[in-house]
């Protein structure tokens, strides 16, 4: 009985990835998003750029459907292209609010919804359904070598970068007057970390989709808050999440053939689902027990 | 000393504070006082470097301006970050550590000592939104100790505080000045003002009087700073 058990944990776990390299890389591809996006997450969260990083990964698609027009679906070209108007529109958006009266959320909201608008433009005009779908909803199975050294790259730089200004970012997120009146420059930070934003929702969209990219950040992130309560504690728990969610999301979508992009981002769901109903801190479970 | 020139700071067309003139001395204990919307929060945040001036100028001896602490209002901290008490009062270090630098060796010791004088050492690894708003008060109290600098700058910090964390937070503020440090504290509470501050600085975004608390905290000129309240609008019943 042991052994017919063993034997298919073995099937249903381990033997897809072992036998097939088109899962192999993939899963790979998801370790590395998870190890930026954690982190990455986590501080979207924490200072409370939930809306505004759902806004970002909208601007990728425009940027992304100019580099399709380009050179078609060259994952490299959408890459970098996705990246640039990315940049420009965080960039945008976050001047626009210190310059005028928006505040900073709406100002992103308006920039999405003029990126979202003109990259499906482009696309449908220029595409047809199926390049339409690749851009939104990912295509993490054909994940080529430099696309996959192109996010390990990505993840490596954020957490480098993260570890380098740990310090003013999470201060700036919890008291910016005290780290102004240390002569700390919080615009500096802010701007570096939306940087960093760009770069892992742009990694992320090769894998999910620009539509649900952010699903991989926000998800683990929103989840981890449920376990720890220290930031690099909250960025250990959110990698790990993500990494359980890629792990478990490809061998659904191996198992049940559904899409990739969104059978990982349904695992992130599930976990998320867990975390508030029995999460150690402040889930429905603790809040009833100590009331 | 701080000099403040014919200095004016405005929010857009909004004016907050216009052509105010007084000095500082070093080693001094000053309140700032007057109605909401008078501009004192705002006169700290311009000494800080927080708001640019309009107009005027501030001197500061440059070895104090370099070294200066401030204790923001506790509405613009997030008191729900994940952050411990002893990460929150270390950055009380910045001078030494600044962004990047490691802690210095004694590091928790000096948390340990600072935390000590405010009362709060056995809460040195509680999260910081598991405090109650006094016990967080006595922790940026701790970072300010810290910090050790030669201008201290203290915005209401006895906001919605019971009696003996006033009392302790007070007696601190006393110590800090008998130290040496020069302390500006924007106040409400005129009774205080009354028993601990020696100096006063009474603002209706104009400057009404400045010099002794005795002198400051007459009938005519809180009547003054009660007329010019009127005047925009501001809400007058703290003076």
């Amino acid at each position: 009985m042991f052994e017919s058990f063993f034997t298919w944990v073995y099937q249903f776990f381990i033997e897809p990835f072992q036998s097939y390299m088109f899962l192999r890389r993939p899963l790979v591809t998801c370790f590395a998003l998870a190890l930026g996006c954690g982190p990455i997450g986590v501080i979207l969260v924490l200072r409370r750029m939930s809306l505004m990083g759902e806004a970002i990964s909208h601007a990728i698609l425009p940027g992304a459907a100019l580099g399709f027009l380009i050179s078609g679906l060259s994952i490299q070209m959408m890459s970098f292209a996705g990246f640039v108007t990315g940049v420009c529109v965080a960039l945008s958006a976050s001047a626009l609010s210190r310059k005028t009266l928006l505040k900073e959320d709406a100002s992103f909201a308006g920039f999405y919804l003029l990126s979202l608008g003109i990259g499906i433009l482009i696309i449908s005009s220029y595409g047809g359904n199926v390049d339409l779908m690749c851009v939104l909803l990912g295509t993490i199975l054909s994940v080529n070598v430099p696309s996959l050294i192109l996010v390990s790259c990505i993840s490596s730089i954020t957490l480098m970068v993260i570890a380098l200004i740990y310090r003013p970012l999470i201060l700036e997120c919890y008291d910016a007057h005290f780290l102004k009146s240390v002569k700390g420059n919080g615009h500096i930070y802010h701007y570096i970390f939306l940087f960093l934003v760009v770069m892992n929702l742009v990694s992320a969209f090769q894998a999910i989709g620009t539509l649900m990219a952010l699903g991989m950040m926000m998800l683990p992130a929103v989840s981890a808050r449920f376990w720890a309560q220290q930031v690099w504690a909250l960025s250990i728990i959110a990698g790990i999440f993500a990494l359980i969610a890629g792990y478990i999301g490809l061998l659904l979508s191996y198992h049940s053939e559904w899409p990739s992009g969104p059978s990982i981002i349904l695992v992130s769901g599930f976990i998320y689902i867990i975390s508030f109903i029995i999460g150690r801190y402040g889930s429905l479970l603790r809040r009833a027990h100590h009331a | 000393m701080i000099k403040f020139e014919n200095i004016s700071v405005t929010y857009g067309n909004h004016v907050a504070v216009e052509d105010v003139s007084f000095d500082v001395q070093d080693g001094g204990l000053y309140a700032i006082i007057g109605p909401n919307g008078a501009g004192k929060s705002t006169l700290l945040k311009a000494i800080i470097g927080i708001l640019p001036l309009t107009k005027g100028a501030i001197n500061i001896d440059p070895a104090i301006a370099a070294h200066m602490a401030y204790l923001p209002q506790q509405s613009n901290i997030d008191r729900s970050f994940p952050i411990s008490v002893f990460d929150t009062v270390a950055m009380g270090l910045w001078q030494e550590i600044g962004p990047f630098q490691n802690y210095p060796p004694d590091a928790t010791d000096r948390v340990h000592q600072a935390l000590n004088e405010v009362g709060m050492s056995s809460y040195i690894n509680r999260p910081i939104g598991t405090l109650s708003g006094g016990q967080f008060q006595r922790v940026l109290f701790a970072r300010m100790s810290l910090q050790n600098a030669d201008l201290i700058l203290l915005d209401e910090p006895f906001n919605n505080l019971d009696e003996p964390t006033i009392e302790d937070l007070t007696n601190i503020i006393m110590k800090w000045n008998k130290a040496g440090k020069t302390i500006l504290t924007v106040l409400h509470d005129l009774d205080i003002v009354r028993d601990c501050f020696p100096q006063a600085a009474l603002l209706a975004r104009h400057l009404v009087a400045f010099g002794s608390t005795e002198d400051v905290l007459t009938v005519d000129n809180i009547r003054t700073s009660y007329r010019l309240a009127r005047q925009w609008g501001g809400i007058n019943q703290h003076v």
